[in-house]
């Protein structure tokens, strides 16, 4: 197929995978060879999602298409500053490449899905659709990604994955995590992504996430990178029977952030937590798009995701729950609200219920509206200066969601977040 | 669950003859040619009597119609309409005005009488010359325009309503008659392109009521259009008109019927609602079409524009809609809250069992300052139904404090029914509220037995708690109307039970 010159939206990416395709990990496995064919097939004939494409209708990819991107040239035992580690394991990503030299996964089934490409083939998109636009665009071009089992029984503590895009050209990374719990095991994965200021790339991560019978999965995204930067990350998830999967999904940074998570509850008395946050400020676009399959009877969903916008800036949030035939007794709950403080911010929401089986519970919830004048009010009143006062409504805003993430690392790193965003935007606000 | 298995029986062997209204009249009717192309647009216009703008605004549309597609994303399925392959102009012969009830055609009468109308009202709505212009028997007079197939038989009351220098009257009329104003507002609210349908409508739509409400005047009765599909293969394309003059008040009914057949009939209708400042337009339906048999067989596709213009300050409009029949409905009525501090409100009621689907919802898209929405949504499915709740709320960046409130609440009876909910909420000002909230349930256990331990049948049980579940949408309704709704819903809920 690399005969054939593309063209349309996507364009750049599928040259890019013609020159690549013989250096990319996997190239001489005939597995991978034909998903990545596969994947120039559909993005030669669909190209990338505009905004005529319900699922995109408030995301517009236009900026992101015109941009121009490079390959990661960064060397691979480059020196880099890395953040504060969060967990005593912790793997790092540097431009999307596994950097053993600064990770430290003693004691962990893990490691660079690069090295492992041959026995891991079979598992590429699985879980997460291939028919999902950046799921297509990852599995064109992903280059690595972590590969993490927590065996049976097994407790594997706090891990943390580090995502640093170096911002020394605008790159494009495409990594692809797999992440693997059997029956009974625990994991708290801490996933932090940062670049530095200015930097233009785009970060393309895809999860695909298998929660065995009675396991647990606590998973703490925290996406700060550059406010020039493209995000759009993908989350595909299966949960068997009592197992769950508690997430939270923070977007703090990037030009326009997506972060869209698939999850399948396909075991009876399995649950899904799929909370979030984003903080969006000039310029800046996110999306928090989620659809949640119950496929079981006796589960349960919980979602909140609450969005702060200031100065001219945009918010999603697009959260779909479908209720099979089969998934009696569900009980699916979902709020998602939004402050908004500025004139020029723009929130849309669509939540939406698609529901088949009769014996359920399910709500959802949207609100959008300015900061509260009575609370802003009783707070003056009480001598607390205007800005303070304005500080600590949209910290109580954000804390009812950052409150329900159980583990007290992930919290702090939430709540410093936070923090550090309304310290640079507050003002402005 | 035995409840369930209960419904599934009762599903089974209920519903025919459910639909009381599935009768046909045989009376002598004229037809246009099968099929639609630009020669029977020019001839339905010519059959009007129409003026040369109109007829051009006609062709317009139609050129557009053929660049267009038909909307393939509501939640809803059902085989390719063939355009060719229906009458788009079905008429009553016309005969010389009969001197009294017994001159006029009997299965005429004999259809009125089947659907309710009062002897006094009949005779008006036959033509009988000289039929009486107050009410018989005292109480609050209604006035009546009925449409048969595709044209407007007759209105009742209009010297009544003239004294008060309301029009009311069919639209073909009041192109003949005022069209002055006709010509300012048709097509103002649902452009000839707005959509697929509405496009269909503009270009061979038959008739229709036209109101016009002057100046600070309260309408001093209810007006009501009766819609009836009889002739067989006609699509019924009506467009109804309603402009409510500064300080003008009006409450408007419509109810709909159609013979029981085992095709699919089309029905597009568009409805335009003007309402300048501190006018105040109340619109309420009770759509009954036939639904289609229990194996989904025949029913009236109701695919329908309707939508309202709140260009005055103060101005006011509320749809409320109880619907119940149609194989398919779709139709999101909806307002453009332009006016300052102009109201919108959209209560619905919407019912499927059996086979029918329905995607219906609303609009509001606020634009002036202080524009407040309220939105009250029920959707019941039961048998096989599926039933979808579409809206859009839009609050643009004038629309300082703009205020909407929304519910939406579905109920599930059975388990092989669907309910599902899709709202839009697009908030693009600072000072703007939403809410939006929506549940899914099924009737409660405990409430059924608390109701049969009463002494309730279970039917009577699911009966009454299904009208709970819909009182804040029936109370809205004009007093008649809501009577008749509440039986609507027992009847249509008949045999569906859990």
């Amino acid at each position: 197929m690399n005969s054939v010159s593309p063209a349309g939206n996507a364009a750049a990416f599928l040259h890019r995978y013609a020159g690549l395709a013989e250096r990319l990990p996997g190239a001489s496995v005939p597995a991978v060879r034909t998903l990545r064919d596969a994947a120039a097939e559909t993005l030669m004939a669909a190209g990338l999602p505009s905004r005529r494409v319900e699922a995109w209708r408030y995301t517009d990819l236009s900026p992101m298409l015109r941009a121009e991107f490079r390959e990661a040239l960064t060397p691979v035992d480059g020196d880099v500053e890395l953040p504060t580690a969060r967990a005593e394991r912790r793997a790092v990503f540097v431009d999307g490449r596994f950097r053993a030299d600064l990770s430290s996964l003693d004691g962990l089934v893990a490691g660079s899905l690069a090295e492992v490409i041959e026995t891991v083939a079979p598992r590429l998109n699985t879980v997460a659709s291939a028919s999902q636009p950046m799921v297509t665009l990852n599995t064109l071009l992903f280059e690595d990604g972590l590969v993490l089992e927590v065996p049976e029984g097994t407790d594997a503590g706090r891990v943390e994955l580090l995502s640093l895009v170096s911002g020394e050209t605008a790159a494009t990374v495409h990594p692809r995590h797999l992440i693997r719990l059997a029956r009974g095991a625990r994991l708290v994965l801490l996933e932090t992504a940062v670049s530095p200021t200015g930097s233009a790339h785009l970060h393309n991560p895809v999860f695909e996430i298998e929660v065995a019978e009675d396991a647990v999965l606590t998973h703490v995204r925290v996406q700060r990178e550059a406010e020039s930067a493209y995000h759009l990350a993908h989350l595909g998830v299966r949960v068997a029977e009592g197992g769950t999967y508690d997430g939270f999904v923070l977007n703090a940074g990037g030009k326009i952030s997506r972060s869209e998570t698939h999850l399948a509850l396909l075991g009876p008395k399995a649950a899904a937590h799929l909370n979030g946050a984003q903080l969006v400020a000039e310029g800046q676009l996110a999306d928090t798009t989620t659809a949640l399959d119950h496929a079981a009877p006796n589960c349960a969903s919980r979602q909140t995701v609450k969005t702060v916008l200031s100065g001219r800036s945009r918010g999603v949030f697009q959260g779909k729950i479908l209720v099979r035939r089969e998934a009696q007794k569900t009980d699916g709950y979902q709020m998602n609200q939004a402050l908004l403080l500025s004139e020029e911010a723009e929130i849309d929401s669509k939540p939406q219920l698609e529901i088949y089986a009769d014996d359920v519970k399910c709500s959802h919830g949207a609100t959008a509206g300015a900061l509260d004048e009575d609370s802003l009010f009783y707070l003056r009143s009480r001598g607390i200066p205007a800005d303070a006062a304005r500080a600590m409504l949209v910290r109580a805003f954000l804390q009812e969601a950052v409150e329900i993430v159980a583990d007290e690392t992930a919290r702090e790193a939430l709540d410093e977040a936070v923090a550090g965003w309304w310290a640079q935007h507050g003002e402005a606000a | 669950m035995p409840a369930v298995e209960e419904t599934l029986d009762t599903v089974r062997d209920a519903t025919q003859g459910a639909y009381k209204w599935g009768f046909e009249t045989d009376i002598e009717m004229e037809f246009a040619p099968k099929g639609l192309n630009e020669d029977i647009v020019r001839f339905i216009s010519a059959k009007k009597n129409e003026p040369s703008w109109l007829l051009d605004w006609r062709l317009r549309a139609f050129e557009a119609w053929k660049g267009m597609e038909e909307p393939r994303w509501p939640a809803v399925t059902y085989p390719p309409i063939d355009y060719q392959d229906a009458y788009y102009y079905a008429a009553p012969k016309q005969k010389a005005a009969p001197k009294s009830l017994d001159e006029v055609d009997p299965e005429l009468l004999k259809t009125y009488a089947k659907l309710g109308i009062p002897l006094k009202e009949q005779a008006i709505l036959a033509g009988v010359e000289g039929a009486g212009e107050s009410p018989a028997d005292g109480r609050l007079p209604v006035a009546i325009d009925a449409v048969f197939d595709s044209v407007s038989v007759a209105t009742t009351y209009k010297g009544r309503l003239e004294k008060e220098g309301i029009i009311f009257c069919s639209i073909s009329e009041a192109v003949q008659n005022h069209p002055e104003l006709v010509r300012k507002y048709l097509g103002t609210v649902v452009p000839h392109t707005d959509n697929f349908f509405a496009a269909l409508n503009s270009a061979v739509f038959t008739d229709g009521s036209f109101v016009y409400i002057p100046k600070g005047v309260r309408c001093p009765m209810e007006l009501s259009t009766y819609f009836r599909i009889n002739a067989k293969s006609t699509g019924q394309f009506e467009r109804t008109l309603i402009i409510a003059d500064e300080g003008a008040t009006v409450s408007y009914l419509e109810g709909c019927t159609a013979p029981q057949r085992d095709e699919n009939q089309l029905h597009a209708a568009v409805v335009e609602l003007v309402a300048l400042d501190d006018a105040s337009i109340k619109y309420s339906t009770v759509q009954n079409w036939y639904p289609g048999d229990e194996n989904g067989k025949g029913g009236i596709y109701n695919f329908v524009t309707k939508r309202a213009a709140c260009r005055g300050k103060r101005s006011k409009v509320s749809w409320t809609q109880v619907e119940t029949g149609s194989a398919i409905t779709w139709k999101y009525p909806s307002c453009i809250l332009q006016g300052e501090e102009s109201v919108g409100e959209f209560y619905s009621v919407a019912i499927t069992n059996n086979h029918q689907q329905a995607d219906t919802g609303t609009k509001m898209i606020h634009l002036g300052k202080g524009t407040r929405s309220t939105i009250v949504s029920k959707g019941i499915s039961a048998g096989r139904g599926q039933n979808t709740y579409r809206g859009l709320v839009r609050i643009s960046p004038k629309a300082k404090d703009a205020r909407n409130f929304t519910q939406c609440d579905s109920l599930l009876i059975g388990d092989l029914c669907g309910a599902h909910t899709v709202p839009y909420i697009e908030n693009r000002c600072l000072t703007a509220k939403v809410e939006h909230e929506a549940t899914t349930s099924r009737i409660a256990e405990d409430q059924l037995f608390y109701c049969r331990q009463r002494g309730l049948s279970q039917e009577d049980a699911v009966g009454l708690i299904v009208n709970g579940f819909c009182r804040e949408v029936l109370k809205e309704l004009p007093m008649e109307f809501a009577v008749e709704a509440q039986k609507l819903l027992q009847i249509s809920l008949e045999g569906s039970v859990g």
